[in-house]
């Protein structure tokens, strides 16, 4: 069944449309004149995302509503987290700080929504990037921040060594992502039984699991890594050596905006080209003072070249992004490196230097 | 006989016995106990199942509240402290999460400096509604009710104070239209005046001149995002707003339900319908996913906004049949003694019909008050951060991930108090219009 | 005086507005057309936002391979089934626990509304407690704790294994884990269906017996003992049948196998604890009603029953509680209504109702919100206003016949 709409034809993006658009605009802003003032209601959707963020003054940036080390609020209400880094990154490389940006929590019914209607201007919401997502849904995928891959956790106590012996087994798995998807399609490929419990929210997946309700907790394996650290036990639980999918987590824009797209796909090469080339929070200011040396260096703080006009934005963009938050060893090591209770180990996310697969395209 | 013994018998007493003591069996905590608990062997062996069921949950929970730690950073400092100061295997609640984070189960993520609008708000709206609910206060007082809106949504965002003002000048200048202008135009004319005039006002002026007067005379309070709206007070804003606003409209759905008028008798009872037909969770997604696209392109609501949108027409059904019981509850003298003194439809309604139909349904508002107030924690599926929500939120903090019950049993208990301590005030509320009814 | 003339027959647009016969009409046409207007307006909107981003309704993805997995299937399905057919399924589960949930809560709202009217000072109080506690903390928190607690306080199945400390009950039939209640399941051999054709007869059979013996107390006063005749009439038959036939159906028992029971029926722990959390929620409403019904019958009406020389269980189901119908009913309808809405809570749990498959993953994999949520808004109504037309047929009949 299908509901046409009567006008029949897409409406193409002509000039005319762009009129049609602006005076549309005109309109709601004098209809919603009243609210405006109040911040309730803001016109959006216009031709330029980068034009928009920079009259409203702030980022809108779509995150979890809380996922240890990638995104949560401290006591204070400031919201912290491998994901949030990045979304201060673009904050910092249009307005120069990295605190012009507000966060709004989404679930993962939620977060298509919220960024194709226009409620937020980039998600960063360990959001896998998928064919149909790229494209049924018409979201761009500006890079991957984070490679995860799906992984399984169960008692040491129940002996199992591979997730092939898990036949039979009652399996939580959190629900809103491509976990059921990924866990059907390997039980059905390697023909073993399994008895799916999908639960909304991880600590209620935690808890079950610690009460053996579930023989097995599915997830990302950075959710599994960072919810084994919380446990009164760690030792007593182990990850499966399979990783079952690939998962490459990154941020998206709305298809179609190219220009906002470039400034968040570049922002997240400035910080993985930032680490390659040494760029640290510590030293950016030293490197960005005068040129140095090294033209790719002096490329991407601005002191030499062009690089930054040629997306909109002023030339020490990158070196604002940086330093938001350090680049892209400094957030990962922050947030959810070895030193944090979380312990992830850098495995693909390191450097491509380093055997990893972080890699940026040159500043050039 | 002997005269003497005759009139004075020797067994009959002068003075009455002192009253004896009853059987032992019959009296103080014993009867008592016969009486009340083991009247027979059914209610015997009730009384033991139920004292047993108490003791056994009692016995369960009861070590882990008495050993409760409220002073640590983080779970795992709980953990420690418990382990160095308790002997092994005992269970213990880590309610230092409560200690450290209490302020955003209550206020979200409003600035701290400004705790005490929201305080200020609360206690003004319990002060305010007052004059609706008490008839011996002076009727005067239902003005200051009827601010009462503009108020607290100044005090809660803040912003300029113009705005509100600018807005409610409109129903002022609505009311004006309607007392002037129907001489004029005649009840008609006037009723129509009555809805556009405001109408264009706050599409075409109400803004602007706010701006201008902000422009020249900036009084006002920091502007406070409703993103930052959380916890508790999330809860509540969602919850009084809801009610607040869907009365109006709540109202109306109950006079057209009862309406002779056909079309406007069958679209009333299809809203009602329709919207009781269907789950809020499934209307707060409408309000997240949808709504956005059912208004002009380029327009772009607040998602709080669109959730109060949202929850006022859920809870205006609600309230419609609230009020069709009160309505349904007057005797039809009433309508008749109207009709018979000349009024006209509305003219009976505003004097006659609604004020005691609405009196009557004061207690039925406040339970759906208390639903509503409960079912906003619905909101956690869509993002928002009330209560359940924050728990989410902090747990997610690699301080409190893996706390579990702590917070459950908190954020229970407020509610608890709350919707407690209305119901007993619906209650009262209830009695009190029984015996002024009679 | 001049002779008051027969009013014109014209007609004047002001009639519209001025004259009663015609006033009503005109607001209804104007009110009507104000609707269609809106309503319009908000299509038209919807239409060219959808256009602006290049989506277009479309139902087709409800025929797209759904890809995964669902824990409770009351019809047939598998992952390589459409999305469709996992929203079904989702519909299955949902009517499933509204149901369970309906008849559990009402039992609870019941008994505690009647209990709580007790002279035991204890179990008032209890009853009391638990309304009052229910009532006012909100739902989904108590799904929650319900499910929490049932997964920390019952046995793993790893507990029943040899050294464990938990056993089966029934002689090894019935095992209650924190991952569900297993019990046996029936498998139907041959000739089964001669088996269910005797049972319907036998309850069609004790269903008949017991209008008879209603029929005669009423006519004659004969009274014939009711409860025991039908239900040996419901059970004898098919026990007898059973063994007659050669026992065609046999009872698979549960087992210990690998990492869960095998066998038998499971009943899984998100459907338990969302019933249990249901019918308790619910029946802490249910039974503040059932109060209230009871006390609306004034006590003339049962001392005059008493007077008549009634015995108080007849007094209870011929006079008081048929009175007290009346007023429970209506609002029990509500709280019915109330359930299967709230029913939609189950993705909290886990459980696979329609919300958590069409309107959880199955929005979460296609995108498809639109579509989703209009599909599951139009499930829902349905289901209440089917509900609400049953109830208010059975209410009718319950009404006070007033001749």
């Amino acid at each position: 069944m299908t509901l046409t709409a009567p006008r029949g034809k897409k409406r193409l993006p002509s000039n005319n449309g762009a009129e049609t658009q602006e005076e549309v605009k005109m309109k709601k802003t004098v209809f919603l004149g009243a609210l405006t003032v109040a911040g309730f209601a803001a016109s959006v959707a216009s031709a330029s995302t980068l034009d928009d963020v920079k009259a409203r003054g702030h980022l809108n940036c779509g995150v979890t509503t809380g996922l240890v080390g990638f995104a949560a609020p401290d006591a204070n209400g400031v919201w912290e987290g491998f994901d949030v880094a990045i979304c201060r990154a673009v904050a910092a490389a249009v307005f120069g700080s990295g605190d012009a940006v507000e966060f709004v929590p989404t679930t993962g019914e939620t977060r298509f929504t919220a960024l194709a209607s226009g409620e937020i201007d980039m998600l960063a919401r360990n959001t896998t990037w998928t064919m149909s997502r790229d494209t049924d849904l018409k979201f761009d995928f500006t890079g991957v921040n984070y490679y995860d891959g799906q992984g399984f956790m169960v008692p040491k106590a129940l002996g199992v060594a591979s997730a092939k012996d898990l036949d039979g087994a009652t399996i939580c798995i959190q629900t809103g992502t491509t976990t059921e998807l990924n866990l059907a399609d390997y039980f059905r490929s390697n023909n073993i039984a399994y008895q799916p419990v999908p639960i909304q929210t991880n600590a209620e997946a935690q808890q079950q699991y610690l009460a053996g309700a579930c023989d097995v907790y599915t997830t990302d394996a950075s959710g599994l890594a960072a919810t084994r650290a919380t446990f009164e036990a760690p030792a007593d639980h182990v990850l499966l050596p399979e990783i079952i999918s690939k998962e490459p987590l990154g941020p998206l824009v709305r298809h179609g905006d190219n220009e906002w797209g470039d400034i968040v796909m570049w922002t997240q090469n400035a910080l993985i080209a930032a680490e390659e080339m040494g760029i640290t929070s510590t030293n950016i200011a030293e490197l960005s003072a005068a040129p140095t040396n090294n033209p790719e260096i002096n490329r991407i703080l601005g002191t030499e070249g062009e690089l930054g006009a040629m997306i909109g934005l002023s030339a020490d963009w990158a070196k604002n992004a940086i330093a938001a938050s350090g680049n892209y060893g400094e957030i990962f090591e922050k947030n959810i490196g070895e030193n944090t209770p979380i312990g992830l180990a850098r495995g693909l996310n390191a450097q491509w230097t380093n055997g990893g697969l972080q890699y940026s395209a040159p500043f050039r | 006989m002997d005269n003497a013994t005759a009139q004075n018998p020797s067994y009959v007493r002068e003075e009455m016995l002192a009253q004896a003591e009853p059987p032992l069996g019959q009296k103080g905590a014993i009867k008592w106990l016969r009486d009340n608990l083991f009247s027979s062997v059914l209610n015997s062996i009730l009384t033991i199942v139920s004292i047993w069921f108490v003791y056994y949950i009692l016995s369960h929970i009861a070590p882990w509240f008495l050993n409760s730690i409220w002073d640590a950073g983080s779970l795992t400092e709980c953990r420690e402290i418990r382990d160095a100061t308790m002997p092994a295997g005992t269970s213990a609640a880590c309610f230092a999460v409560i200690s450290d984070r209490w302020e955003q189960l209550l206020f979200g993520f409003y600035p701290r400096s400004e705790y005490w609008r929201p305080v200020l708000a609360l206690v003004l709206m319990v002060v305010g509604i007052m004059p609706v609910l008490f008839q011996s206060i002076d009727r005067k007082w239902l003005v200051a009710s009827a601010s009462l809106p503009f108020v607290l949504f100044f005090l809660l965002w803040g912003g300029s104070v113009w705005l509100p003002i600018a807005i409610a000048m409109g129903f002022v200048l609505g009311y004006a239209v309607n007392k002037f202008g129907t001489p004029m135009l005649g009840s008609i004319g006037g009723a129509l005046a009555t809805v556009i005039v405001p109408l264009l006002y706050w599409i075409y002026v109400a803004g602007p001149l706010s701006g201008a007067i902000h422009s020249v005379l900036p009084i006002g309070l920091e502007f406070i995002q409703s993103k930052d709206f959380g916890g508790f007070m999330l809860s509540i804003v969602i919850g009084v707003a809801g009610i607040v606003l869907s009365l109006p409209l709540g109202i109306v759905l109950a006079l057209g339900r009862q309406s002779d008028m056909f079309i406007v008798n069958k679209l009333s009872t299809a809203f009602i319908e329709v919207i009781r037909g269907v789950p809020l969770i499934v209307w707060l997604f409408t309000a997240s996913l949808l709504l956005n696209y059912f208004l002009p392109p380029g327009t772009n609501f607040d998602l709080m906004l669109r959730v109060i949108i949202m929850v006022t027409l859920f809870s205006a059904a609600y309230i419609a049949e609230v009020v069709r019981g009160g309505l349904a509850a007057l005797p039809s003298g009433q309508y008749e003694g109207a009709n018979s003194l000349g009024l006209d439809y509305w003219q009976s309604m505003r004097l006659i019909i609604l004020p005691q139909a609405l009196k009557i349904s004061i207690p039925g508002i406040v339970n759906t008050f208390i639903g509503l107030f409960k079912d906003t924690t619905l909101v956690v599926f869509i993002g928002l951060l009330d209560p359940i929500g924050l728990t989410n939120s902090i747990r997610s903090s690699t301080d409190w991930n893996g706390i579990y019950w702590e917070l459950y049993v908190f954020i229970g208990l407020m509610f608890f108090i709350f919707c407690f301590s209305m119901g007993r005030y619906s209650l009262y509320l209830e009695r009190k219009l029984q015996r002024e009814h009679r | 005086m001049s002779v008051i003339e027969a009013p014109k027959e014209s007609f004047r647009l002001s009639q519209l507005i001025y004259d009663t016969r015609y006033r009503s009409m005109t607001i209804q046409v104007i009110t009507l057309a104000l609707i269609c207007v809106g309503i319009y307006w908000l299509v038209d909107n919807l239409l060219a936002n959808l256009d602006n981003l290049g989506l277009e309704p479309d139902f087709g993805f409800l025929s797209s391979r759904a890809g995964y997995d669902i824990g409770q299937t009351l019809i047939e399905y598998d992952n390589s089934m459409s999305h469709g057919r996992a929203a079904l399924v989702g519909i299955a589960n949902t009517l499933l626990v509204a149901v369970m949930g309906c008849v559990t809560a009402t039992i609870i709202g019941v008994l505690a509304g009647v209990l709580r009217l007790s002279k035991n000072w204890v179990i008032s109080r209890l009853m009391a407690f638990y309304v009052e506690g229910i009532r006012n903390v909100p739902l989904l928190l108590w799904i929650v704790l319900v499910y929490a607690v049932m997964s920390e306080g019952m046995p793993q199945p790893k507990d029943f294994r040899e050294g464990g400390d938990a056993v089966m009950f029934f002689s090894d039939s019935v095992a209650i884990t924190n991952r569900g209640i297993y019990i046996p399941g029936p498998i139907w051999g041959e000739n089964s269906g001669i088996l269910i054709a005797v049972f319907i007869a036998s309850i069609i059979g004790a269903f008949a017996y017991r209008r008879y013996a209603k029929k005669l107390l009423f006519d004659t006063g004969r009274l014939l003992p009711m409860v025991w005749p039908a239900i040996a009439m419901a059970f004898v038959p098919v026990i007898v049948a059973q063994f007659v036939l050669g026992q065609p159906v046999t009872l698979s028992y549960p087992e210990l196998g690998g990492f869960n029971f095998k066998g038998g029926i499971q009943i899984s722990n998100p459907l338990v604890a969302l019933w249990i959390a249901l019918s308790l929620y619910t029946g802490a409403f249910i039974a503040e009603i059932v109060r209230a019904g009871i006390m609306a019958v004034s006590n003339g009406q049962s001392e005059a029953a008493f007077a008549l020389g009634m015995q108080p269980n007849r007094t209870m189901s011929l006079v008081v509680l048929p009175q007290a119908m009346r007023v429970i009913i209506p609002p029990l309808i509500s709280q019915f209504l109330n359930l299967t809405k709230n029913s939609s809570l189950a993705i909290a749990v886990g459980y696979p109702d329609v919300r958590a498959t069409l309107g959880g993953i199955t929005l979460n994999q296609t995108g498809r919100a639109l579509e989703c949520m209009l599909l599951l808004g139009l499930f829902y109504l349905a289901l209440s206003l089917i509900i609400s037309f049953v109830m208010n047929l059975y209410n009718n009949s319950m009404k006070l016949k007033e001749r």
